[in-house]
């Protein structure tokens, strides 16, 4: 994996050309290719890598500020959680109930508008949202900010927004784009697990029982649609947070996303592969959390795997 | 089930051909949403077919363009009182609505061409996967395994800073992160195809295994891989104008709706909103429009996947 990575963007191109002023006689480029590396062969420069990222956790300093490329990505970290935390909540806490409904009644006029919309939440695409929330609360309204982070507040090495006025303010439109598609998705499953379980006799049972509807849908119900819905939404909440790429572009939100595309676009290869290789481990142990969250939400996944 | 047409595929019903297109076309018309994205769709095809005598400029002919008229209102009179801009004019004086109509082509043929080259590299991988099984089968899924892990946004992105700028660029790009899903479907449906007895009698008649490959499997695979492609042509469509918008697809030269929705962006924080909400507008209903008439056709081919 880190080969491939590794490999592909040596193909991208020459981030000498990108560094060295247009003025620059061949003598001084060849003085920026030395220092930075650049002028081993390919599997010298892998395997200096390799050792400095393993060994000390150090994937080497970014061509354009000279910081550690851990670093600048760590300091922009947070941003992108917040963002990505904050969306997937809100997804979560509108998809569930909706979907709900539409699998409960799923011949009503309400479900059939709310499965309609869904389809367009997920086929709009973001940057449109993005752009058009702007255009109404931004530009016509001027209830909300356009772009950008509020003021933040730090705690130890990090900084955080949730806790101002302001902060909540900027937050509001990024947030939305990335829900509305998450939503959608959310909608879809929770009424597809909900219509898989209504009909099985536990329901019929807890119902026969005389338990009040909201018991038998917000415990009996619920505790079984879970699954899937806690799949989707860990696997989503890794893409958000890996890939908010667009949303972070269109509201110039200072998260990973912008990094990695102006990292991209100004070759900086050691950010790019550091920011890779900090998305996989981050993708593998939100796996590894939602694998544990089975084994709470259903006990038969543990006994299987102990038996 | 009454809405099950999965008997078309089957051989064994000897319906003449001619009453099953209509008993599809019947059971697609029975979602009024559906017919009208099937009508959006092919009225926006029209329009970018026909987009030099429909369109009132055109957008390319630098010397029509008066640069006294540029970024007017909707429904301004141009200065030589020659034509009405309904939709009003970009910031090289340029008829937005005529635009959108040259946009419009440029996207779909994005989309289309996208479409079937990943359709025809993802159908033959499939199918020759799921044919001969074994070794061939294994690399094969690895590769697509590899691929579909990574998200879609990401590999086009890096394809593009690799290639550069270009309309068969772009395209290159999104081939190279659709055609998994084509070979995933193809395989899957193939597997099924595979062991029945048609296909056996096909094999004791010693015809060629590309025969059977292509003359009896294959058309039974179509109806899931319709659905992918469908989809797949409003994704590849979605995908092309966030690269533009991101601004790493199309040249400034062969503007797609994402490029005008780009190029307008700038202007809307000055109020100009037209320049890049009307372009919006046309791409989310051509879209939306797109995944109306897929997410229906899903319903009817497939109508165990409730997701």
């Amino acid at each position: 994996m880190s080969a491939l990575v590794f490999t592909a963007l040596y193909l991208v191109g020459d981030p000498v050309s990108m560094l060295a002023s247009p003025e620059a006689t061949d003598a001084e480029r060849e003085l920026i290719r030395q220092s930075l590396g650049l002028d081993l062969p390919l599997w010298r420069q892998y395997l200096i890598f390799l050792n400095k990222a393993l060994v000390h956790l150090d994937f080497g300093n970014s061509f354009l500020t000279g910081e550690p490329a851990m670093r600048l990505i760590l300091d922009r970290m947070p941003a992108t959680l917040e963002l990505a935390t904050a969306a997937m909540a809100l997804a979560v806490l509108i998809g569930v109930p909706l979907g709900i409904y539409a699998g409960l009644k799923p011949e009503s006029l309400g479900a059939r508008s709310v499965m309609t919309s869904s389809v367009l939440g997920f086929s709009l695409p973001n940057f449109w949202v993005g752009l058009m929330l702007i255009m109404v609360f931004a530009v016509f309204l001027h209830w909300l900010p356009a772009g950008g982070r509020g003021p933040v507040e730090t705690f130890g090495p990090i900084q955080l927004s949730i806790f101002s006025w302001e902060g909540w303010r900027s937050l509001i439109l990024p947030v939305t784009t990335i829900a509305t598609a998450k939503c959608a998705l959310i909608i879809r499953v929770t009424r597809a697990a909900t219509r898989e379980c209504l009909p099985l006799d536990y329901i019929k049972f807890a119902r026969a029982r005389g338990l009040s509807e909201a018991r038998v849908l917000g415990v009996h119900l619920l505790k079984n649609i879970l699954i899937p819905i806690v799949t989707i939404a860990g696997l989503e909440y890794g893409q958000v947070f890996a890939f908010a790429v667009v949303t972070e572009s269109v509201f110039s939100w200072p998260g990973i996303g912008k990094l990695l595309i102006d990292s991209i676009i100004t070759l900086d290869r050691p950010v790019v592969v550091a920011y890779l290789m900090l998305t996989v481990v981050f993708l593998s142990l939100l796996n590894l959390v939602v694998d544990i969250i089975y084994t709470i939400l259903d006990p038969r996944v543990q006994a299987k795997a102990g038996a | 089930m009454s809405t099950t047409v999965i008997g078309l595929a089957s051989p064994a019903m000897p319906a003449p051909r001619e009453s099953m297109l209509r008993l599809f076309a019947a059971q697609f018309a029975s979602s009024k949403l559906a017919l009208l994205g099937l009508v959006f769709l092919v009225l926006f095809l029209m329009l970018a077919i026909f987009a030099p005598w429909i369109a009132p400029q055109n957008p390319f002919e630098l010397a029509t363009l008066n640069i006294m008229d540029s970024k007017l209102p909707p429904g301004s009179v141009s200065s030589n009182g020659a034509m009405t801009y309904w939709l009003g004019t970009d910031g090289q004086a340029r008829d937005v609505f005529s635009a959108i109509l040259y946009g419009l082509r440029i996207s779909l043929i994005v989309g289309f061409v996208t479409v079937s080259a990943a359709f025809t590299i993802g159908a033959t991988v499939g199918l020759i996967s799921a044919y001969f099984g074994g070794r061939i089968d294994a690399l094969l899924m690895r590769i697509v395994d590899i691929q579909l892990s990574f998200p879609a946004i990401l590999v086009a992105l890096v394809l593009l800073a690799v290639l550069g700028k270009g309309v068969d660029k772009v395209i290159y790009a999104l081939v190279a992160v659709q055609w998994a899903y084509f070979a995933r479907a193809a395989r899957g449906a193939a597997i099924v195809e595979r062991n029945k007895e048609y296909v056996q009698a096909a094999r004791c008649m010693s015809l060629s295994w590309q025969r059977i490959l292509w003359r009896h499997i294959f058309p039974n695979c179509i109806p899931p891989l319709m659905v992918i492609a469908t989809i797949d042509l409003a994704h590849a469509i979605a995908l092309e104008a966030t690269l533009s918008f991101l601004g790493v697809g199309v040249p400034v030269t062969e503007p797609s709706l994402g490029m005008l929705i780009s190029n307008g962006y700038e202007f809307m924080m000055s109020g100009a909103y037209w320049i890049a909400f009307y372009p919006g507008i046309a791409l989310a209903l051509v879209v939306v429009a797109i995944n109306m008439v897929g997410d229906h056709l899903r319903d009817i081919l497939n109508p165990r996947n409730e997701i």
